[in-house]
């Protein structure tokens, strides 16, 4: 009831408004019926100019505020080569918008209505008009020119010596999967999946399965200055590997298997060093919608020397040890060496 | 031609002599046919533009609530419950019915309002009227296109309070999340009711639209040649024809999506393992789907985008008291435009796993649609250069228009562009980029159509002072909201998420997130402020005296101040010239009309 009196409130305030404006406007129309006053005209003129002057201020004011929060540094190799696309796209395009906006703005309050003026009958201009179709084709050009350069070098193939990783999908967490000593991931077929005892449903006939080692806690290890491929699948719906400080993602799709590839620079810990924030850590977001635990599926990347890496692999166990070997050992074996406990661990509670 | 339209839909105009006879006819018409079920163009027009005002109202409302939620992640707001029940239980928003609300908020908006809000108003309204003809090529069509839209409007109506929520996989509905029941509760009945109500939707658009084209091909009035017509109705020809052959490509991924979810097929489906089972479905492809909805989905942005462009190069030119500037660059470009429009819909699709060659293909083509954009805008620029500016308030909005068009067509270079988006994509930049291009834009470019052509609907004025404290608001509200978003996209923040503050790189952006919801909330309410005048003015407004009060150089403007059916009483006049002959007449005037026949000597247009 209350909320239906406020309603009736708020729509009485309007009415009343309306009225006061409609008072006020009997009063000022003194001419043809189109035709606006003169001082409301100039005043109009005014306030677009004010507009704009505020609104520049206003862009100053809010790259001030948010640059450094803008764009992280780049970690990886062509990130760098990424950053200095989007500058050069940023400038072109900044110059364009400022010049443009600039002429409207400045058009409008320099041709403004007056009783001397009459408007300049110009139906067109062949040969301006041929300018302004050539010179954004060329700026086109060029930014596709840019574009396709970087594209073909990121989604080239990735470097034979990188190291291979499967990142897996499902609502709501990210399962990494390592190939173990001989390199090689094994098959899997989503048949065979069981939450329990085998979350990617590995195939456990393939032999090259025997020695991967399964990270559930979507933590995925990397060697610093080492090309990295990665495979990425998905069990159930849609969902993106997004990797923000690497300028990399693609979706995970299920039935398909996608691939990245990047060569990670900074450490997690340099990381820290440089953005001064000792929780610094690298994030996989997942950037495709997948349901209502889409905001939380959250993984981490630690970036970290390769004596670092080796010496936490060798505290993994491999899935098939952990899953089918008699049951008492890897227990025990399990709990002795438990899920790194890293401080990007964090858990989201999900209903 | 011209007598065929006569015998056809003319109902009243012949035995009424005396002129500006309002409101009544001489076939005494029923309430029902007159206002219900009418079909007079012009009624029509006002009934798409009332329901799309009335599903604008409840789409922008769910914006506010889901802002609250993004701007305040720790607070509770009691009003939400109110609200919402169930779903905002002690003031706090529910996460899947977040989802939900984004879900119906893009729907509402894209396809309710900005479609068939949007040119099913000034497609009725305006082409009849501005190319002489008595009605559209055929008035039950029209009819039939209105109604299917409240029937398509009224289902998703319902889905709003369904025990398993509406659809909530986002207004892009990809499967396999929004084809499996185990994948989210929206994607229960609130899936299916989603999925009707849009393929009624789509045999709306088509009976519109296929109507819109006929009629301006086949019942221009005598002399009205095809480079005669103002371009708002090229701009609402290209529209159709861009509707007519993209939403079937809509529709039979819709069918596709129905048979997957209700009859066990595949198209979509492939190794699945959800809710603790693996399903069955191997072979489908969920990428086919993608491209089945883009193919639609980027002509979309242009059918959106348009008629806002028609309307502002109308309204631009009326109130500069000056022609259009290249009014035969603007057809072309956009030709341009429409053409290209289907060949880049997979630019939205870069990161999928599509073939890196066939996405270069995709920016190239992308990057080139850019270029009649940019010539659209030129001439722009320079049709206001050297005018005679009154700054009605129409004009205001075309101006914002043109602004906001810059500002949101600059970023789309970063986006078409692979190696740029493959960082962007489905991050805060996207939001910010769509939202300033097709939304906040083609509003302008309504609003501006809808305080210019109000007089011509219901013959009488809105409030100017009003109009101006909406136009301030919202364009310095709509740069406030989304500039700042383009940060945040660039720091990789994804859009979608219902909170950000267990992410290490994205909860920096808490106090700005607080700082968009608030003026998203103060831009809702300006947006009240043209409600009210728009419906106080529908009967208060101040009363227009004269036929042509903008001296407006094109046919609507001819006919009566309250048209009855028929538009024209007596014959339809005939047309001389182009409709931006902003010249003196040499009677004080400073344009002349379509209908003045060439002085000796002058050439035609
Ligand atoms: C009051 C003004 C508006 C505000 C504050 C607003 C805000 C937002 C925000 C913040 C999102 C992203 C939510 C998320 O991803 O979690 C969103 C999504 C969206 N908005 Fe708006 N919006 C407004 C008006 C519009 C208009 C005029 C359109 C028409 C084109 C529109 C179309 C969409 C679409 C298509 C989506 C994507 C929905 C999805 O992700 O499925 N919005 N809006
Ligand atoms: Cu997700
Ligand atoms: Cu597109």
């Amino acid at each position: 009831m209350s909320g239906f009196i406020s309603i009736l409130l708020t729509g009485l305030v309007f009415v009343i408004i309306y009225q006061i404006a409609k008072a006020s406007e009997y009063a000022t129309i003194l001419r043809g019926e189109g035709k606006i006053n003169a001082r409301v005209n100039r005043t109009m003129a005014l306030l677009l100019v004010l507009f704009f002057v505020l609104g520049m201020y206003g862009i100053w004011l809010c790259h001030d505020a948010l640059i450094d929060k803008m764009l992280p540094i780049s970690a990886s190799q062509h990130g760098v080569e990424y950053d200095s696309m989007l500058l050069v796209t940023l400038v072109v395009t900044g110059v364009v918008f400022f010049i443009t906006q600039t002429l409207l703005f400045w058009f409008a309050y320099r041709y403004q209505s007056t009783e001397k003026r009459t408007s300049f009958f110009f139906p067109h201009n062949n040969k301006l008009e041929l300018i302004w179709t050539t010179v954004p084709a060329i700026a086109m050009a060029v930014l596709v020119a840019i574009g396709l350069r970087n594209w073909g070098k990121m989604t080239g193939a990735a470097p034979k010596d990188a190291t291979v990783v499967e990142v897996v999908g499902k609502q709501f967490n990210w399962i990494v999967r390592y190939p173990g000593k001989d390199g090689v991931l094994g098959k899997r077929d989503f048949r065979k999946i069981n939450d329990a005892t085998n979350v990617l449903g590995l195939d456990w006939d393939d032999k090259d399965n025997k020695d991967d080692i399964i990270a559930q806690n979507g933590e995925l290890h990397l060697v610093v200055n080492k090309p990295v491929s990665i495979l990425i699948g998905s069990r159930d719906v849609i969902h993106d590997v997004g990797l923000p400080h690497f300028r990399m993602k693609m979706d995970a799709v299920p039935g398909i298997v996608t691939t990245l590839w990047f060569t990670p620079t900074i450490t997690t810990a340099k990381m820290k060093e440089i953005t001064g924030n000792k929780d610094f850590v690298y994030e996989i977001s997942c950037d495709q919608m997948c349901g209502k635990g889409h905001y939380s599926m959250r993984g981490t990347v630690i970036v970290e020397t390769q004596e670092e890496y080796d010496a936490w692999m060798a505290k993994q166990q491999t899935y098939y040890a952990a899953n089918n070997a008699p049951a008492a050992a890897p227990a025990a074996e399990g709990t002795a060496a438990p899920e790194q406990k890293t401080d990007s661990v964090k858990a989201i509670t999900m209903k | 031609m011209s007598d065929v339209i006569i015998q056809g839909t003319n109902v009243a105009h012949t035995h009424d002599a005396h002129g500006g006879h309002h409101g009544h006819e001489h076939h005494e018409q029923h309430f029902i046919t007159k206002y219900i079920f009418s079909q007079d163009h012009k009624v029509i027009a006002k009934q798409f533009l009332i329901t799309g005002i009335i599903w604008a109202i409840i789409g922008a409302l769910m914006s506010v609530f889901f802002r609250l939620q993004l701007g305040f992640p720790n607070e509770t707001f009691p009003i939400m419950e109110k609200f919402l029940g169930e779903w905002a239980k002690g003031g706090k928003l529910n996460p899947e019915f977040y989802y939900a609300l984004v879900t119906m908020h893009g729907t509402i908006l894209v396809f309710f309002v900005l479609t068939a809000g949007l040119s099913g108003t000034f497609a009725n309204l305006l082409i009849p009227l501005q190319i002489g003809a008595r009605d559209m090529a055929s008035p039950f069509m029209n009819m039939l296109s209105y109604w299917f839209f409240f029937l398509s409007s009224i289902i998703m109506f319902v889905s709003l309070f369904i025990q398993t929520g509406p659809a909530s996989g986002g207004w892009t509905t990809y499967p396999p999340l929004s084809a499996l029941k185990e994948a989210s509760l929206g994607s229960g009945l609130g899936m299916d009711l989603w999925l009707v109500s849009m393929a009624l939707f789509v045999v709306s658009s088509l009976l519109g639209g296929l109507n819109y084209i006929s009629t301006i091909l086949n019942m221009r009035t005598k002399g009205m040649t095809m480079t005669r017509m103002p371009l708002t109705i090229w701009a609402l020809l290209f529209t159709a024809i861009l509707g007519v052959l993209s939403f079937p490509v809509l529709f039979s991924g819709f069918v596709l999506l129905i048979f997957d979810r209700n009859f066990g097929t595949s198209f979509y489906l492939s190794e699945i393992f959800i809710g603790g089972k693996a399903l069955p479905h191997v072979g489908g492809s969920a990428i086919l789907y993608q491209h089945l909805f883009w193919f639609l989905g980027h002509p979309e942005v242009y059918i959106i985008m348009l008629p806002g462009m028609g309307m502002a190069s109308e309204v631009l030119s009326n109130h500069s008291r000056k022609p259009i500037f290249g009014y035969s660059a603007m057809i072309i470009s956009m030709i341009g435009i429409t053409v290209l429009a289907f060949v880049v819909w997979a630019h939205h699709m870069f990161v999928t796993g599509m073939s890196p060659f066939l996405g270069s293909i995709f920016v190239l083509l992308t990057l080139l649609i850019a270029v009649p954009s940019a010539v659209k805008v030129f001439n722009w620029l320079t049709t206001i250069w050297k005018g005679n500016i009154r700054f009605t308030v129409p004009m205001m909005f075309a101006i914002g228009f043109v602004s906001l068009f810059i500002s949101g067509g600059l970023t789309g270079l970063f986006l078409g562009n692979s190696a740029l988006d493959i960082h962007l994509h489905d991050t805060y930049f996207v939001i910010a980029h769509f939202h300033i291009v097709m939304g906040v834009s083609a509003f302008f470019g309504m609003f501006a159509g809808i305080y210019h052509w109000f007089p011509k609907m219901f013959g009488r004025f809105m409030n100017n002072t009003l109009g101006y404290i909406h136009f301030f608001i919202t364009l310095a509200g709509a740069y406030l909201i989304f500039w700042p978003m383009h940060y945040e996209g660039i720091a990789g923040m994804p859009r979608r998420y219902y909170d950000y503050s267990a992410w290490e790189s994205f909860k920096q952006f808490e106090s700005l997130n607080s700082f968009i919801s608030i003026a998203a909330v103060l831009v809702f309410f300006a947006q009240l402020i043209f409600v009210v005048n728009f419906f106080v003015s529908i009967f208060r407004g101040r009363k227009m005296t004269t036929q042509n009060p903008w001296g407006s150089p094109s046919l609507e403007w001819t006919t009566p101040i309250n048209p009855g059916h028929g538009n024209w009483e007596g014959d339809i006049p005939e047309v001389h010239r182009w409709p931006y002959d902003y010249r003196d007449d040499g009677n004080g005037n400073d344009f002349i009309s379509q209908t003045t026949p060439l002085k000796p000597g002058e050439e035609a247009h």
